[in-house]
């Protein structure tokens, strides 16, 4: 059973939500899909830490020996990559277009290094992170990839619940963070703003056919737009599996020493332990998220 | 002059400090929301939209009489686009990064390129405020070019162009901000803000844009972040707390300098502290 937590939105709330479904999914692999923002880990603080080098795609460079200062790659690259016989790296994407026009043969590709995946012992079992390279593209690749290690873990371990702290937005990193997942959690905020971009990431999902569940978080921020966030997912036959309050020992929660305990002795932890249950019941009993 | 305004962490308040800027600004200003994801800006800006336009990306067309499915465009794409199947080639379009390398290395010419439709950019305007944005289309997965489309909007036009970018730090967030004479970064003092603003820190660095931070919900942490800041000679330029009213009126997109008129002069001030440094960057 595999649930991402998405938002279209960004600073919903994501990976506080995320972190306390962990607490009652558990054993459960942890999974940080916002490869270019990753926090999960600073609220887990998994332990025995292991670094793996990934290589998304290639870069290019020019060996200057070589280099006959023509400018086809120049004229060739879509990407304003190049200029007077350098690459940019940060604005390469690897495409070869300047190594198929090069009559010098000066183009190398080589692999590029778009960031580090990391395996660690969390709190409620294994969890998996990355961190993009500052810079690199690829983002949608180190998700997939981070998944694909996440599943293998779960494997091996013997378990059989994977929980997805995806990132915001609704491009590449979100795609892959939502295909072929059992459910979406999309978390939301009762805001004409969330509202907005949950209608939005609610398409996306639907697009790639994945079930969604609903949490609106901080909804006495304006009952107004919680009621209608209500009706607009009652519409559309998606379940609203939770609402949580505005805590504000919760914000300040990230700043303790020990910023899991810390939230876990919140009363949104009990909360998240009833939505936890109808999450459960959701993937248990496959539904349409077409059905009205 | 341009003024991209960022964050790296989501939900931080950048479009409420970009907007308004642009609200409490007395001369015109140019206003381009690049969150073409879930772009927010105009909820809060009400303009009156005027136009709308689509944009394109190029993905190839293959010539099913021209094409002898040799295969070397299947060769050449890095991106896994392009397929062989039977006599003939197919292109896997949400895959494609519009690179060209296919029709360049195609011997018989098979392979044209068109226009796919990737999402669209709108134009409109509120008092002072010539304002632009896109969205992506729901499925596309690449928001760059759709960001390039609003960032061509209005070439020319007077005023400071304030560029409002979407969270993370990937290449959205870097196409965003790319050609900024000034990023502001809005923040929080929470451990995920202070990561995430590293990362930003560092993106800019690389961009050689020069930044200042603003850092919101100030009461709501601790002073990590604004220790950060003074050991990277990262000048803080406006500190927020967390006031119930503010977090209220957002909830319904009124920008909170439509209520306070101290707070208007404070985003006038701001806009104007980075409008100066955005000139001594451009002084050097």
């Amino acid at each position: 059973m595999e649930i991402a937590v998405v938002s279209g939105k960004g600073g919903t709330g994501k990976t506080t939500v995320a972190a306390l479904l962990g607490v009652y999914a558990a054993p459960v692999v942890m999974v940080d899909a916002d490869v270019d923002a990753a926090n999960l880990a600073l609220l887990l603080q998994p332990r025995s830490v292991t670094e793996e080098p990934f290589y998304g795609g290639q870069v290019a460079r020019i060996d200057p020996e070589r280099c006959q200062l023509c400018g086809s790659c120049e004229a060739a690259c879509r990407f304003g990559a190049i200029a007077g016989g350098v690459v940019n790296p940060v604005l390469c994407e690897g495409c070869g277009a300047c190594y198929q026009v090069c009559p010098a043969e000066a183009v190398l590709l080589e692999p590029s290094l778009d960031g580090y995946r990391y395996g660690a012992d969390g709190p409620f079992g294994p969890v998996v992170y990355a961190e993009l390279t500052v810079g690199r593209g690829n983002s949608g690749k180190l998700v997939a990839a981070v998944r694909e290690q996440a599943r293998a873990v779960a494997e091996r371990a013997g378990i059989s619940r994977i929980i997805v702290d995806g990132p915001p937005g609704t491009g590449c990193p979100v795609i892959a963070a939502v295909s072929r997942v059992d459910l979406a959690l999309v978390v939301t905020e009762p805001t004409k703003a969330a509202f907005h971009d949950l209608e939005r990431v609610l398409e996306v999902v639907r697009h790639f056919g994945v079930p969604a569940a609903i949490c609106i978080n901080r909804w006495d921020l304006h009952p107004g737009y919680r009621d209608a966030i209500r009706e607009h997912c009652r519409g559309a036959g998606i379940a609203v599996v939770g609402e949580l309050p505005t805590v504000l020992e919760a914000s300040r929660a990230l700043v303790a020493d020990k910023p899991l305990c810390t939230l876990m002795q919140t009363r949104l932890a009990l909360m998240c332990a009833q939505m936890w249950r109808r999450l459960r019941e959701l993937v248990a009993t496959p539904m349409s998220c077409e059905s009205p | 002059m341009i003024i991209a305004v960022a964050s790296g962490k989501g939900g931080t308040g950048k479009t409420t400090v970009a907007t308004a800027m642009a609200l409490a600004a007395e001369r015109p200003v140019v206003f381009l929301d690049c969150d073409v994801e879930e772009p927010n800006a105009f909820l809060y800006l009400r303009p009156e939209l005027t136009a709308r336009r689509p944009v394109y990306r190029p993905v190839p067309e293959v010539d099913e009489g021209a094409c002898d499915a040799c295969g070397r465009c299947v060769e050449a794409c890095a991106y896994h686009a392009l397929l062989v199947l039977g006599r003939t080639v197919v292109v896997l379009k949400h895959m494609c990064h519009g690179c060209g390398a296919c029709a360049l290395v195609c011997p018989t010419g098979a392979l044209r390129e068109t226009d796919h439709e990737t999402g669209y950019v709108e134009v409109g305007r509120t008092g002072l405020v010539d304002f632009a944005h896109g969205e992506l289309a729901i499925g596309e997965a690449m928001a760059p070019p759709v960001i390039r489309a609003v960032k061509g909007v209005f070439p020319g036009r007077e005023g400071t162009r304030i560029i409002d970018a979407p969270p993370g730090t990937a290449c959205p967030a870097l196409e965003a901000v790319r050609g900024s004479d000034f990023c502001l970064l809005v923040s929080e003092p929470t451990p995920f803000g202070l990561h995430d603003l590293r990362r930003m820190v560092e993106a800019l660095r690389a961009l050689g844009i020069p930044a200042g931070v603003v850092i919101n919900r100030c009461d709501l942490g601790d002073d990590r972040v604004e220790r950060y800041c003074r050991a990277e000679g990262l000048p803080v330029l406006l500190k927020m707390p967390y006031l119930p009213e503010v977090a209220r009126c957002g909830a319904e997109a009124v920008s909170f300098v439509r209520l306070m008129e101290p707070w208007k002069a404070a985003m006038a001030d701001l806009l104007a502290r980075a409008e100066e440094m955005a000139r001594g960057n451009r002084g050097c």
